[in-house]
């Protein structure tokens, strides 16, 4: 604790505002730090101990950089822990401390409340350390240039992990003999007993070559390893790659800590929106004195300011939210809402059934981005906030608004953040043609991968399989495998095995 | 709560860069756009190698959702630039583009060369680094404390503690009173050397040979400068006719006419006769051509004035030719012929942008 005694009180005053609106949080520990460590901190995540790696201090240098330009400010960090780390900027003015100390208990809020948190370490702090502390040791043992090289190519790929099963990734590829689809249970020939003399009409020699074939393939699915094919490309690699001990220890690692920040690219928006929810309101309602709103509304204006190309997280989940209560609140939801298309009745429609607020905090529980925009993202909504989709003209070299259509935007939102926007990419084979090569399948959308990355992400995997690794794609309406096999890339057109 | 580490990552990082220019030196030394920077202004370089891939789709960044004013068809006030179009992430996909210093490059250059030996003559005006005991440090070995500046330091804090009794004149030096004598990097004045760079502006000399000209000049001006502050450059440009010009002409200059070359051999030869008598002085001439001179006769008188004015006045006489479609290229096989032997010249041939890093290497592997 090295706060000074008026921002200790500061901090208690709101402390009990967040508590009687009802939020549960993880204590909050806040750290004054000047404004050079902040950006020290930045660069770490928010962390103050992390694994020595290059790229956190190119993030520093480009974060020192515009900051030094005025370009960058950084508002608040909070580190989803118990407790809570929070950090406040040496110098800044009461008013923004107390924002941020007001929207630092709606984050923590958040991680504590929101399941897709639920899984995360509430140690992370502590496991960084950790982390730090291992890598460091392998570093001493290995040379830098051995495992720093090792560390980029798992970085390359750790967007390739479960989000969605970060427990029980590996659980899911066993599967007792026995059961449905295994070996014993055989039912090649159960058909109906006939007379032998029906056989051949009943069992046709061409029918029976087919029936033989469909239950080889299932026999050859299973024996392929992973059985079905696996999401979490990295728990593959450190379960089956040919890792050295400490390759594999670095992997685990870089995956736990990949799993650990996933939910806060998950939840971007809902988190954003939440604190700015709670600020505003904690602010607006009670912490504020009355020579302080202008100030507030200044700070609190930029900090939700819309930049036309780009979505503004805060200002999305914030207005979604208010959006939300307002209509649990005047009962604009069910069959009766959805089944009215009066504009007029619609517009001055208010049940007084003022669900807003259970309903919201509900909401900040079960949803993640994709579900929350999936769910309560409105063509009234989208209208109101003026949202618009873009697209790139090259005979103009321009941006232009392509769209206000709801079901576009709505498309268009989704697609940017499901999966974090990243290619969906699973293990379909490790043994692939019997070689022992690596089989990637890339679940085609409608938008294709880009080869020049493709070709750097298979020879990073290359690095960590030390087999050739390939990746079926669609590239211009054609199915094609693309494969590295450590010396070169090439992409050819695939024909599928015959089954 | 102690963070050092940064420090760490971030020299890391600067090194990778280096190693990355290192490697590709080649096409950043090449770049012309580096013309006419001083040194200490830094040049962005795009490193693709630094980045971190991660699959992704094609055309990203190219549509998306955003939020405010407008109409279908309006135009978003932004102009495309590389690498921008992220949404909502964390993490923004930037093209990785490191910042160096012109410094920077002209050290990596010269880790490959070695510096000409600049001998000790006259009155000096290049300053060498040398290192003496002239500093005051508050740590150091015990060998050696400054116990004069220790003990007033002693009474100094005394004095503005109260502690100090004038009728009990009692000093007692505490740790944070010590003094040490430091090194302390001074810069001493030793040596005079002068660069004198001559350049072919006549019409042979296309548009590309004379930027490979100025960035191949630009190349040894920086790294000289960089490493013998207080060295002297003179510049002249030469057609049928030469004339001293000053770093921006040089750098920049379009002219066109016939070849004499003997005119910048004069000029230079009045210019080291005039400014910098040999004893005094470390005299570089460089010249830069496409061979093409006017005449037999001319060429004589350049030979005749190498030997009798400028060679044995000089360190070291570089000349470089770069290859040009028109010209005969006749002028460095007459220098070979005379000068073949003589190890007070250094002659190199240029054939395009690659080799510019070539033939400076070539002009400083002697080390003279």
């Amino acid at each position: 604790m090295n706060l000074p005694l008026d921002l200790w009180t500061m901090k208690e005053e709101i402390r009990q505002y967040a508590k009687d609106y009802g939020l549960d949080f993880f204590e909050v520990i806040y750290e004054m730090v000047s404004f050079e460590k902040v950006n020290e901190i930045a660069s770490y995540g928010g962390f103050p101990v992390r694994y020595p790696h290059w790229r956190f201090g190119m993030d520093f240098e480009r974060m020192s950089k515009s900051h030094l330009y005025g370009l960058h400010k950084i508002y608040e960090m909070v580190i989803n822990n118990d407790p809570c780390y929070a950090y406040l900027v040496e110098g800044s003015s009461n008013i923004d401390y107390k924002l941020i100390m007001a929207h630092v208990y709606g984050h923590s809020d958040f991680f504590k409340n929101n399941m897709w948190f639920a899984h995360t370490n509430r140690k992370m702090m502590d496991e960084m350390a950790n982390h730090a502390t291992r890598i460091r040791r392998y570093i001493d043992k290995y040379g830098i240039e051995r495992v720093e090289k090792f560390i980029d190519a798992v970085l390359s790929v750790d967007n390739m992990v479960d989000y969605h099963f970060p427990d029980n990734a590996g659980k899911r590829s066993v599967r007792v003999e026995g059961e449905e689809g295994g070996k014993e249970a055989d039912h090649r020939f159960s058909g109906v007993q006939a007379p032998e003399y029906l056989e051949e009409y009943l069992y046709p020699d061409e029918y029976m070559k087919k029936q033989q074939k469909r239950a080889d393939d299932k026999e050859r699915r299973s024996r392929r390893v992973p059985e079905e094919p696996m999401k979490d490309v990295l728990y593959f690699l450190g379960e089956h790659g040919a890792l050295e001990p400490w390759e594999r220890d670095v992997l685990s690692m870089l995956r736990e800590e990949s799993l650990y920040f996933a939910p806060q690219g998950q939840t971007k928006i809902m988190n954003e929106g939440w604190a700015a929810y709670w600020h505003s309101k904690i602010l607006t309602e009670k912490a504020l004195k009355s020579s302080e709103i202008i100030d507030f509304a200044d700070q609190h204006s930029k900090a939700v300011a819309v930049y036309g190309k780009n979505i503004n997280p805060y200002k999305l989940g914030l207005e979604l939210f208010r959006d939300i209560e307002d209509r649990w609140n005047k009962g604009k939801f069910g069959k009766e809402w959805e089944e009215c298309s009066d504009a007029r009745e619609r517009r001055h429609w208010d049940r007084g059934f003022e669900l807003g607020r259970k309903k919201i905090f509900e909401v900040r529980k079960v949803y993640n981005d994709v579900s929350f925009l999936d769910e309560f993202l409105t063509p009234e909504f989208c209208l109101e906030n003026k949202l618009f989709t873009w697209i790139f003209r090259e005979q103009y070299d321009k941006y232009i608004i392509d769209s206000k259509d709801f079901s576009a935007i709505k498309e268009s939102l989704l697609s940017q953040i499901t999966n974090f926007g990243h290619p969906i990419v699973r293990v379909f084979d490790s043994n692939h043609q019997n070689r022992g090569e690596l089989l990637l399948l890339h679940t085609h959308e409608g938008r294709d991968l880009d080869p020049k990355y493709a070709n750097h992400v298979l020879k990073n995997l290359v690095a960590i399989w030390k087999r050739p690794v390939h990746i079926l794609t669609v590239s211009q309406r054609e199915e094609q495998l693309w494969s590295h096999n450590g010396k070169e890339f090439s992409a050819q057109r695939y024909a599928h095995p015959q089954m | 709560m102690a963070i050092q580490n940064i420090q760490k990552d971030h020299a890391r990082f600067r090194d990778i860069v280096k190693g990355a220019v290192r490697r590709n030196l080649k096409e950043y030394i090449s770049r012309g756009e580096i013309l006419g920077k001083e040194g200490g202004k830094t040049v962005k370089i795009p490193i693709p190698e630094i980045e971190i891939p991660r699959l992704k789709f094609k055309g990203e960044g190219e549509s998306g959702v955003g939020q405010g004013d407008g109409e279908e068809g309006d135009v978003l006030g932004e102009e495309k630039a590389p690498g921008s179009g992220e949404a909502g992430q964390d993490e923004g996909q930037h093209e990785v583009e490191a910042e160096v210093s012109i410094e920077e490059l002209a050290q990596i250059l010269g880790e490959e060369l070695s510096l000409p030996r600049i001998k000790p003559r006259g009155k000096s005006t290049i300053r060498v680094p040398t290192q003496k005991l002239r500093g005051i440090a508050r740590v150091g070995p015990e060998s050696l404390k400054h116990f004069r500046r220790s003990f007033s330091a002693a009474l100094k804090r005394q004095i503005a503690a109260g502690m100090y009794n004038y009728d009990d004149p009692v000093i007692i030096v505490t740790r944070e009173d010590r003094r040490y004598k430091s090194f302390k990097e001074q810069q001493s004045q030793e040596s005079n050397a002068v660069i004198i760079y001559m350049m072919d502006v006549s019409g042979s000399m296309g548009e590309e040979q004379k930027e490979m000209v100025r960035i191949e000049s630009f190349w040894i001006d920086t790294w000289l400068r960089h490493n013998y502050r207080g060295i002297v450059s003179r510049y002249i440009i030469h057609d049928a006719k030469a004339r001293e010009v000053d770093r921006e002409t040089f750098f920049r200059t379009k002219e066109s006419g016939g070849t004499m070359i003997s005119s910048a051999y004069t000029l230079a030869a009045e210019i080291m006769a005039a400014d910098y008598p040999s004893e005094e002085w470390n005299i570089y001439p460089f010249h830069f051509s496409d061979g093409d001179n006017w005449s037999g006769d001319d060429t004589s008188k350049c030979l005749q004035l190498l030997t009798d004015k400028i060679l044995p006045n000089c360190n070291l006489f570089c000349y470089g030719q770069v290859h040009s479609p028109y010209g005969s290229g006749q002028f460095i096989k007459d220098l070979a012929k005379s000068f073949g032997e003589d190890d007070r010249v250094v002659l190199s041939e240029i054939p395009d942008r690659d080799g510019i890093i070539n033939s400076i290497k070539e002009f400083f592997q002697k080390g003279k």
